[in-house]
């Protein structure tokens, strides 16, 4: 009932747009992961391999990338621990209040990512508040130091950030559950247990996969976090890369790391998104 | 807080009390740092420091008589709402070509404009730096809001999608058969049975962008936006107003919230964002 013109109006602007602004640059972005910086501090448009030589030679890339996995893995299981339960018991024991509880969830996403961070920042500094109060009521006589610029602090900020992430696929795929599955699992017999071990949550795996990827690629990504938390034992790749690209200037550099990110949480997505279809009812 | 643990004597029959204990412990966990935020912001002895000392109104007088606070205030308004627009003008006609067109591209073309929300925002920041920086274009205001504007087509794409899959094809039908061209149907059929998605997709846009700083960060010129103000700051030393200006935005969030709500429950779904967040989550085929 589309005639070819309205075809043609509707898809071509947002297509030429996105050619321009995503499309581009990510493929900008694989050129320069090839060229590379001379010592006059121009980027040589010269094709090689040498940065991702690099990457491989050096050690400090590779241990900072797989302490930002490990930081990401950590994040991801505390945000599955703290939001699963959560999204279970919205679901199915809320009743009436569920609309409530699930507005209650995303709130916390209206406020900012920075001022959330730094609010932590002033929970936990040595005269944060829960120092001071700690020794208000006399359980710790000096500052616990290392509640702040610890890889510590970035795990429970981005967790903090991520839950409701998390959250949301989750209490989506529970949702989704037809209620009379698991009445007819209690009416013939299962306990409660049984039929949320054989019935509600190998249902619920797409939610967890959508959730779990959330969690961890927005967090092995982030550099914020980790600079105004961290400190030198927080530092995540993407740190690496924003000065690269800043004081140490090595464009084509950051560039091939950001390249091997990309990559990284493409290939993530894509797997979530097999095991989802694998998982998926019907 | 006290919604969840008072009048519901009932609790046994709802489920094992550990779940209710564990989701009390979860929104004292998500909202410690807002209250403290907001409770610091009235405190005269700085950020840190149990109990609070000196409850005062004055953060909130230093903050309105600062300057550059508001010049980014004004800054992130400007460019949120050219983002909306932009995310609109392109969002609602990509979310009417995948629903209505065939082209070359389009599983790819769906991909793209999904990938910013999910991808790490150094890496979005990053490669559109890299572009502008290539063809010559100083940044500027006019780059964060490029950014923005591109990075979230995908919030108004997923929104509008969801409505028209919801949306009775026949009434156009009707509307091109009684002689009304493309644009007249568009606008006069379409849109206003699409106008609580797009107004929903509006208020999201306009808000992921006013707190948006990972992108930004790397596009910035010389006029700062709110959060690359705040995070200035946050580098020189931090004092109570940075609190007093979160705590004012929280509260605008807060009434958008109400806002989307209200407009969610005539539409009869109110799960903020589901739409983004199903698309986003995979299973997108």
């Amino acid at each position: 009932m589309f005639s070819r013109a309205y075809k043609m109006a509707v898809t071509l602007p947002p297509l030429v747009w996105v050619a321009a602004f995503l499309l581009t640059p990510y493929l900008l972005m694989f050129c320069y992961s090839f060229w590379s910086v001379s010592s006059a501090q121009v980027i040589v448009h010269h094709w090689s391999l040498d940065n991702y030589r690099e990457l491989l030679r050096v050690g400090v890339y590779w241990q900072t990338l797989f302490r930002s996995m490990w930081i990401a893995a950590r994040v991801t299981i505390f945000s599955l621990l703290l939001g699963y339960p959560l999204a279970y018991f919205l679901s199915f024991h809320a009743g009436q209040r569920k609309e409530l509880f699930y507005q209650l969830v995303i709130i916390p996403l209206w406020v900012s990512y920075l001022v959330r961070a730094y609010a932590w920042k002033t929970i936990l500094g040595s005269d944060g508040v829960l120092n001071t109060l700690l020794q208000y009521v006399h359980l710790t006589r000096h500052p616990l130091e290392f509640l702040l610029y610890s890889p510590f602090a970035v795990v429970l900020t981005l967790t903090h950030i991520y839950t409701p992430f998390t959250f949301l696929p989750i209490y989506a795929a529970l949702e989704h559950i037809p209620r009379n599955l698991v009445e007819a699992s209690h009416d013939l017999g299962a306990t409660p247990g049984q039929t949320f071990w054989k019935i509600v949550f190998p249902l619920s795996i797409p939610g967890v996969l959508a959730g779990a990827t959330f969690a961890f690629v927005l967090s092995l990504g982030d550099f914020l976090a980790p600079l105004l938390l961290g400190g030198p034992s927080g530092i995540m790749i993407s740190n690496i890369v924003v000065s690269l690209f800043g004081a140490a200037y090595n464009w084509p550099l950051g560039a091939a790391i950001s390249f091997c990110m990309l990559l990284l949480v493409v290939s993530l997505i894509f797997l979530s998104e097999r095991l989802e279809r694998k998982w998926s009812f019907s | 807080m006290e919604l969840l643990v008072s009048g519901n004597g009932s609790e046994a029959t709802k489920g094992p009390r550990w779940l209710l204990a564990h989701a009390v412990a979860v929104f004292g966990f998500l909202y410690l740092p807002i209250a403290v935020l907001i409770l610091y912001s009235f405190n005269g002895e700085g950020v840190g420091g149990f109990p609070p000392r000196h409850l005062t109104f004055d953060w909130y007088r230093v903050l309105f008589s600062d300057g550059p606070i508001w010049d980014s205030v004004w800054n992130s308004l400007q460019v949120a709402f050219v983002a909306m627009v932009i995310s609109l003008a392109i969002g609602v006609p990509a979310a009417l070509a995948l629903d209505r067109a065939q082209f070359p591209g389009k599983a790819l073309f769906r991909r793209l404009v999904l990938l910013p929300l999910i991808l790490p925002g150094v890496i979005t920041g990053l490669s559109l730096l890299m572009l502008f920086n290539a063809a010559a274009i100083t940044l500027s205001l006019l780059t964060i809001v490029l950014g923005h504007g591109t990075a979230l087509i995908s919030v108004a794409t997923t929104e509008v999608f969801a409505g028209l899959q919801k949306l009775d094809r026949a009434q156009e039908e009707a509307s091109l058969d009684l002689g009304a061209n493309y644009w007249q149907t568009f606008w006069r059929v379409t849109m206003p049975n699409l106008k609580l998605s797009i107004i929903g997709a509006a208020l999201l846009i306009f808000t992921l962008s006013m707190d948006e700083i990972a992108v930004s960060f790397f596009l910035i010129g010389r006029d700062n936006t709110l959060p690359l103000e705040i995070w200035g700051r946050l580098r020189r030393g931090i004092t109570p107003e940075i609190n007093a200006v979160s705590t004012i935005i929280f509260v605008f969030s807060l009434v958008a919230i109400v806002v989307w709500y209200r407009l969610r429950v005539r539409d009869g779904r109110t799960e903020a964002g589901m739409e983004v967040v199903e698309a986003v989550g995979g299973s997108a085929s």
